[in-house]
């Protein structure tokens, strides 16, 4: 008898457990969403005034003028546009060699470890002392770069911006593509080179198409980085609202990024709406973030079903 | 049920600490946000306050709008602000609040210009026509005029400005407003406006690296960190025609002329002879009637006494910060202030 009950009530209490451990689950991922959900509303209500006031306009103004209470976003977006997507294309280069060499090349020994640590070691830098560093070696070589080609030697702009994005988000794509080339199954591999395919024929025709989708949402993991990232792309970016004339002003020029714009005026937003134009921007680069990430699984999806 | 037992046990002792702590917290120490300029001199002051009166102070240098902020919602006992309260400001807090004079702060005018190690003499209507861009090149003949002798290069000039909302703009773009039509109608002052040209560069230091680095480069920092980072500046000339060397005496004077008595006002291209024309006061604000929000008139007075303190012995300590003491017009004006303060509608001093 006792020895039943024992053994009814044992299943009793791991039932317990099962269904606490459930319900934990189930209320750190509502949390999550409650979240996000939340900080929507948030940006939402208080960006209201602006919304109200400037309307769709506020998306494509070219002035930012806070004394006049005249706010216009282009020129930041365009700003957070230019800086990522350069520092993207800057950056892929490099994330799938390392990607590449590390997943296929060289997975063993102290260079492998040396070269994989060193690459998330970039990514644990604080990304003020990119931006001084930045600030104070790489800047001097940019204006020295500016002037060879001639355009106005400022040294800091979007271009040096971009530079040291790309830098800072080359970490996330390659430790993601690393462990995606490590798991293509061997015997495709081995069936390649039983064919007798070279190595850059593996590479080119088994592992690439295996892992496509997984390497680009490493991208569209650091394109996300790119385009939150403030303090470095603050100290870099020349801090100027005003829009250059021609392609080359622009992309080497001084220009701004949202992020950039809150962080530095923010905190001395003193008139209502301005601090909701501030707070709007927020909203802007929320659903910027989410769009791009949209389309970024969409293609995903489209490159997984082939 | 132990485990609950013992949570409850732990929730009531924390929350015993939480209301021991808030209520030692009420007891003696008198709270403050605003302001980072005053910062190191309220540091200071109030140390020394403690060690003698057994009163502290706890101010968080969060920015003066935010210190404004914070004495709308009425958590501080005061507010430490670079910029008296604008419309807007005075409005959302509906009451009467007072500006007591701290200490005053100067803005200097920095540049790079490689070969020119003399202090330039500028203008302020051509400093406002370098920031509008229509002054582009160090060689044009508005700054050969003020300084004869200097061989000035044909350099384009960078503008550089703070790309963040600060204090010092306010005070620089207070300036600008007043000695160039032209700045106050296409720009404006404010901590942040819309810089028609230039560079932004994020705080002093971010302001200062650009111009070191930057050929032809000019820029505005405070003059503590100026002084603290041995910078070359130039001479601005004031209302009376002369060339000022922002010092710390020159920035005094210019707070020593006939004030308003409310102080609430901008010493910017000042009337003082001597005066440096870029400076300004910073502020503690306070509510002209001390009974709000449940506050007993013991601390309310502890208030006013720490302010009274900050203008007389609290000053000495201004010299060896880099701070420019209130002048004696100012110290005067500030205890009529003081003296205005009133508690159920009765004068607390």
């Amino acid at each position: 008898m006792s020895d039943k009950n024992k053994r009814l009530d044992l299943s009793y209490s791991q039932m317990k457990w099962e269904t606490i451990f459930k319900r934990i689950l189930i209320v750190m991922s509502v949390i999550m969403l409650l979240l996000v959900a939340g900080t929507l509303v948030t940006l939402i209500v208080k960006s209201m005034p602006t919304i109200k006031s400037l309307g769709i306009g506020y998306l494509w103004g070219k002035v930012w003028d806070p004394v006049n209470n005249v706010y216009g976003a282009r020129p930041f977006l365009m700003g957070t546009l230019l800086t990522s997507f350069t520092a993207i294309i800057i950056s892929t280069p490099f994330s799938y060699a390392v990607a590449i060499y590390l997943g296929e090349y060289n997975t063993k020994g102290w260079l492998s470890n040396l070269l994989k640590n060193t690459v998330e070691l970039i990514a644990a830098v604080p990304s003020i002392i990119y931006g001084f560093w930045a600030l104070f070696v790489l800047v001097p070589i940019v204006r020295s770069f500016e002037m060879k080609i001639g355009v106005t030697p400022y040294g800091v702009g979007a271009f040096s911006a971009s530079l040291v994005l790309a830098v800072m988000i080359i970490p996330y794509a390659a430790s993601l593509g690393t462990s995606l080339i490590r798991m293509v199954p061997s015997p495709l591999k081995e069936g390649a080179y039983a064919l007798g395919a070279t190595r850059f024929e593996v590479i080119r025709s088994v592992i690439l198409p295996f892992t496509r989708s997984g390497l680009f949402a490493g991208i569209l993991l650091s394109l996300g980085r790119a385009l939150g990232e403030t303090m470095a792309v603050t100290i870099l970016i020349g801090n100027t609202s005003a829009i250059g004339n021609t392609f080359k002003d622009v992309f080497f020029g001084p220009g701004n990024t949202m992020a950039s714009v809150i962080a530095n005026e923010f905190s001395e937003a003193d008139h209502d709406l301005y601090y909701s134009a501030l707070i709007e921007l927020g909203l802007v680069l929320f659903f910027v973030t989410v769009i791009i990430n949209l389309i970024g699984k969409r293609i995903i999806t489209k490159y997984t079903n082939k | 049920m132990k485990v609950v037992k013992s949570l409850q046990s732990a929730i009531v002792a924390i929350a015993a600490t939480c209301f021991t702590l808030s209520a030692s917290a009420q007891d003696n120490t008198l709270l403050g946000a605003g302001s980072t300029f005053v910062n190191p001199l309220f540091s200071k002051i109030f140390a020394d306050y403690a060690a003698k009166t057994d009163v502290k102070v706890n101010y968080q240098s969060i920015g003066s709008g935010g210190g404004i902020l914070q004495l709308t919602n009425k958590t501080v006992d005061f507010g430490g602000s670079d910029a008296p309260l604008n419309a807007e400001q005075v409005k959302k807090i509906g009451v009467p609040v007072l500006h007591v004079p701290m200490a005053s702060g100067a803005v200097v005018i920095t540049y790079n210009i490689p070969g020119v190690t003399a202090a330039l003499n500028l203008t302020g209507k051509d400093i406002a026509d370098i920031y509008l861009g229509k002054i582009t090149n160090w060689n044009s003949p508005e700054i050969a005029a003020t300084n004869k002798g200097v061989k000035l290069p044909d350099l384009g000039i960078v503008v550089v400005h703070r790309s963040d909302g600060s204090g010092t703009s306010y005070i620089f773009t207070d300036y600008l407003t007043k000695v160039n039509p032209d700045w106050a109608s296409k720009v404006g002052k404010a901590s942040a406006v819309n810089w028609p040209a230039g560079l932004g560069g994020k705080g002093n230091d971010g302001v200062s690296g650009l111009v070191k680095q930057t050929p032809g480069a000019i820029g505005y920092v405070e003059l503590i960190y100026a002084l603290q980072n041995k910078m070359g500046f130039a001479n601005i000339q004031n209302k009376s025609g002369k060339y000022i060397t922002p010092t710390l005496e020159s920035t005094t004077a210019a707070s020593n002329v006939e004030l308003p008595p409310n102080a609430e006002v901008s010493l910017t291209n000042t009337d003082a002879p001597k005066g440096y024309p870029i400076s300004s006061f910073t502020w503690a604000l306070i509510y002209k009637e001390q009974n709000y929000s449940d506050r007993s008139a013991a601390r309310a007075k502890m208030l006013l006494s720490l302010l009274w303190y900050n203008i007389h012995d609290g000053q000495k300590n201004c010299v060896a910060l880099n701070y420019a003491p209130l002048s004696k017009s100012a110290v005067k004006v500030a205890e009529a202030i003081l003296k205005s303060a009133t508690y159920n509608g009765k004068p607390i001093l």
